[in-house]
């Protein structure tokens, strides 16, 4: 008996032009979490698909338990033991937790008998490592955290010993991450051994025992935790030193710019999502609003932008009212001065399938300097788009490319550009690092104190506190609705979670 | 007396209208549900139709027509499978495709074998279903009112009709009772989790397309064998696209789709019974109206009473690997 569950030598793949994966040498200990990180499109996702027997390797060996085997296709990966836990879950949604734990996997033609034996057997799996879960309950009604649960179920129910999760905490809120985290730490103690694929830095630190690092389609490098630090490990990852603190100056807060006043908005369904807000945003500083994901920081910065009505309250921009209870006009908010960088660029911030060019311009495409009297005039919004790339690192450089072809940190960064070179009195951001590179936050984050520093008023939404705790000069809390606190950016972390889990909030909220 | 007879005969012709509906309806039921829209039903009942009515004519066996039925429509299935799964096309223009294709190659072929403007042949005796008498169907008869239903409405009908009727649970049986309706069911909301869990999810939308034809088959079978004695051009009429429309109304179930097509059956079955008949209060009612009617209440119901119908998630979808 070996103490090495897998070892790859020579991985090779190309698709196309693209050489996904360069000669990958990697070797993963038994009962041991390993971490592989990397940049989007390093190729740590098309490596772990080549293990799990969704693509074939142009060149190379895969090694398990001593063995090497041939794996064509996820049959044969499931049936050496590897068990895959998907960054889009593989499950149907109106099927039952049971049903997606035997599907593929059924005992025989008819289901009755498949149903009981997969009952007993998802009993003992939950009792063993403690994964509970209502059998019965469809999938559409659990929430992200359970349902990535039934995908660990699912791998285990096949007899998995090795376990790949590729960007597992990505749909997870924090205490939904800290909780699979003692999942995997169990699954360790039982002897799995379990590959973590991530691009966040942090979560290697806590729970991995070794990591190895992809750059450009190469492993470049492995480390035991214990011996490398944060610090290193970004350097290998982006290809030079990166700054993972940023620094500014003190604030220098001017006007009021943005007031809103015991704002309140309900969703569909009636149910309140802010209830009764206020707070002030003065020229030249960050507000940061924390808090775990879901507790109306969406709707609120939806309301502010017009994309929802509230049911009371009042905003005002540059000391005049919008109209937030009645009709407003986003486009009227921008003439006003008002950016908006959305929390969603997929579905709100970005047409994918226009050219980079195209989506620099969306929102503002009725400007005179972009038209030739009715028609675009193109040779100036490429001219603006050329100037922007250069501006904002965009790559690659080339405005006429797809937008959905460029990674997430490189949309992201046309998003910006877009919103900020605009130059408006007042710059709303939700989540301006969601699934955005090291490299990219490290720019993004200087973009935005930049901004600060030339007296812009930004509001700051995100779900990451660190980004909230570096980048804010205040920091409002929000829970359940409501605004529960306000802090210091030197507020400690333990206290802000306090407050994000709506724990000390209530206690002043009272006084 | 007079009243309930007639109740009893549109019923029964209701019943002999739904008969192919039931068949075209869970055909599409097995391939939608696994994730291909198929369109074509009706090009396929068509073409079942036709090559029923030829071969039976030829070889002056009801059988040899059924098979013919099931293998023509099965390989225009496939047809459509290659196109929509292996190659990855719009499944809506192989569809309609299919469509165009059949109406006009059963009148051409029809033309050039039989020489009759497009019909086969006239069927009579082995060539053709007959009618079935239950059991004591005779002596039953006088028993009031449950006499004429077990005489008159239940029994001589056709064993494709009670085939039809049997073919309702065992759909049912089939999607949520065993490994291959598992899966299906599973293939049409999300192919990506059946394609990672091991199983081929071409072969699975292949054997589906399959299962579309055989009952495509059936029920162009029944049009050309039982309830004509032969095939006419364009027999189905739009029995495809209703059928499509009662598979949609009946939100991809399988009872909920025998309950639909009976409706569409009941209201072809009495617009054919109004027609001529002065309507009470209203008088005279224009024949086209009459004829009109089982599709104007398609729209209406389709438009206003089923509310939301959630279609399978992977519907339409060609299935590609990521990346």
């Amino acid at each position: 008996m070996s103490d090495i569950a897998i070892e790859l030598r020579g991985i090779d793949k190309s698709f196309g032009l693209v050489h996904a994966n360069k000669n990958i040498n990697l070797t993963v200990r038994k009962g041991t979490i390993h971490g592989i990180i990397g940049e989007n499109g390093a190729g740590k996702s098309t490596l772990m698909s080549i293990l799990y027997g969704f693509y074939q390797a142009d060149k190379g060996d895969i090694i398990i338990d001593g063995k090497t085997v041939t794996i064509k296709d996820p049959n044969a990966a499931i049936a050496s033991g590897i068990g895959m836990v998907h960054q889009h879950f593989m499950l149907v949604e109106n099927f039952t937790v049971l049903e997606n734990v035997m599907l593929g996997a059924e005992e025989s033609q008819i289901l009755n008998t498949s149903i009981s034996k997969a009952r007993v057997e998802l009993k003992r799996l939950e009792k063993e490592y403690a994964l509970e879960v209502n059998p019965d309950a469809l999938i559409e009604q659990l929430p992200v955290g359970l349902q990535q649960r039934v995908e660990i179920l699912k791998a285990l129910y096949r007899k998995a010993d090795i376990l790949i999760l590729d960007e597992p905490t990505g749909v997870l809120t924090p205490p939904e991450a800290d909780h699979l985290f003692r999942i995997l730490g169990q699954l360790k103690d039982q002897g799995k051994t379990i590959i973590f694929i991530t691009h966040k830095l942090r979560e290697i630190m806590a729970i991995t025992d070794e990591v190895s690092v992809m750059r450009r389609g190469e492993m470049v490098a492995t480390r035991k935790t214990k011996e490398t630090s944060v610090e290193e490990l970004a350097e290998l990852m982006v290809g030079r030193r990166v700054l993972l603190r940023v620094e500014k100056g003190a604030a220098n807060p001017g006007e009021v710019k943005l007031a809103v006043e015991n704002l309140t908005v309900r969703d569909g369904r009636g149910v309140t999502m802010v209830d009764n807000v206020s707070f002030n945003l003065r020229a030249g500083e960050i507000v940061g609003i924390a808090g775990v994901a879901g507790n109306g920081q969406s709707e609120l910065l939806e309301a502010i932008s017009g994309i929802r009505r509230a049911v009371s309250g009042k905003v005002l921009l540059n000391g005049k009212p919008i109209d937030v209870t009645g009709h407003v006009d986003p486009r009227e908010l921008r003439d006003r001065g008002l950016g908006h960088v959305p929390e969603d660029r997929h579905h709100v911030g970005l047409v994918l399938k226009f050219e980079e060019a195209e989506n620099g311009i969306l929102g503002y495409h009725h400007e005179k300097r972009f038209l030739n009297g009715v028609f675009l005039n193109t040779k100036a919004i490429q001219a603006d788009a050329e100037e922007k790339i250069k501006k904002y690192d965009i790559r690659p450089p080339n405005p006429r490319l797809k937008t959905a072809n460029f990674s997430g940190g490189n949309q992201q960064k046309i998003v910006l550009a877009r919103e900020m070179e605009r130059g408006p009195d007042v710059l709303i951001i939700g989540q301006p690092t969601r699934g955005v590179d090291v490299g990219a936050i490290e720019f993004i984050h200087k973009r935005i104190i930049e901004m600060r520093d030339q007296g812009m008023a930004v509001l700051l939404v995100s779900v990451e506190l660190d980004e909230i705790r570096a980048l804010s000069d205040r920091i409002i809390v929000m829970f359940a609705g409501g605004v529960v606190g306000e802090r210091d950016p030197d507020a400690t972390e333990g206290e802000l979670g306090l407050l994000m889990a709506g724990v000390e909030g209530r206690k002043e909220a009272a006084e | 007396m007079d009243f309930f007879h007639t109740i009893i005969a549109i019923l029964e012709s209701t019943i002999r209208v739904s008969v192919p509906l039931i068949f075209a309806a869970l055909a599409g039921l097995f391939t939608e549900r696994a994730g291909v829209f198929d369109i074509g039903l009706e090009g396929k009942m068509l073409g079942a139709a036709f090559a029923a009515g030829a071969v039976a004519a030829v070889t002056g066996n009801v059988m040899m027509g059924l098979m013919a039925a099931v293998l023509i429509s099965v390989l225009l299935s496939l047809v459509h499978g290659y196109a929509s799964i292996t190659q990855r096309g719009s499944q809506i223009v192989s569809g309609v495709a299919i469509n165009f294709i059949v109406a006009g190659s059963t009148v051409i072929l029809g033309e050039a074998w039989f020489r009759q403007g497009g019909r086969t042949p006239a069927l009579s005796g082995d060539a053709r279903f007959q009618t079935i008498t239950l059991p004591f169907a005779d002596a039953v008869r006088d028993v009031p009112f449950l006499g004429p239903i077990y005489s008159e409405l239940l029994s001589g009908h056709f064993i494709l009709t009670y085939v039809a009727f049997a073919l309702v649970p065992f759909s049912w049986w089939v999607l949520y009772r065993t490994r291959f309706g598992l899966r299906l069911r599973a293939v049409g909301e999300n192919p990506s989790a059946v394609d990672t869990a091991g199983i081929s999810v071409i072969w699975l939308r292949y054997r589906a397309v399959i299962c579309c034809g055989i009952l495509c088959g059936f029920a162009g079978a029944y049009l050309s064998l039982a309830m004509s004695a032969g095939f006419v051009k364009g027999m189905t009429a739009g029995k495809g696209y209703i059928a499509l429309a009662a598979l949609i109304f009946a939100k991809w179930r399988p009872v909920n789709i025998m309950l639909a097509c009976l409706l569409f059956g009941f209201l072809d079955a009495l617009s054919i019974r109004l027609q001529g008949n002065p309507l009470p209060l209203i008088g005279q009612v224009p024949v086209q109206l009459m004829q009109a009617l089982p599709y104007i209440l398609t729209v209406i119901l389709l438009a206003g009473f089923i509310g939301k119908a959630i279609p399978p998630k992977a519907g339409g979808v060609p299935y590609v690997k990521e990346r």
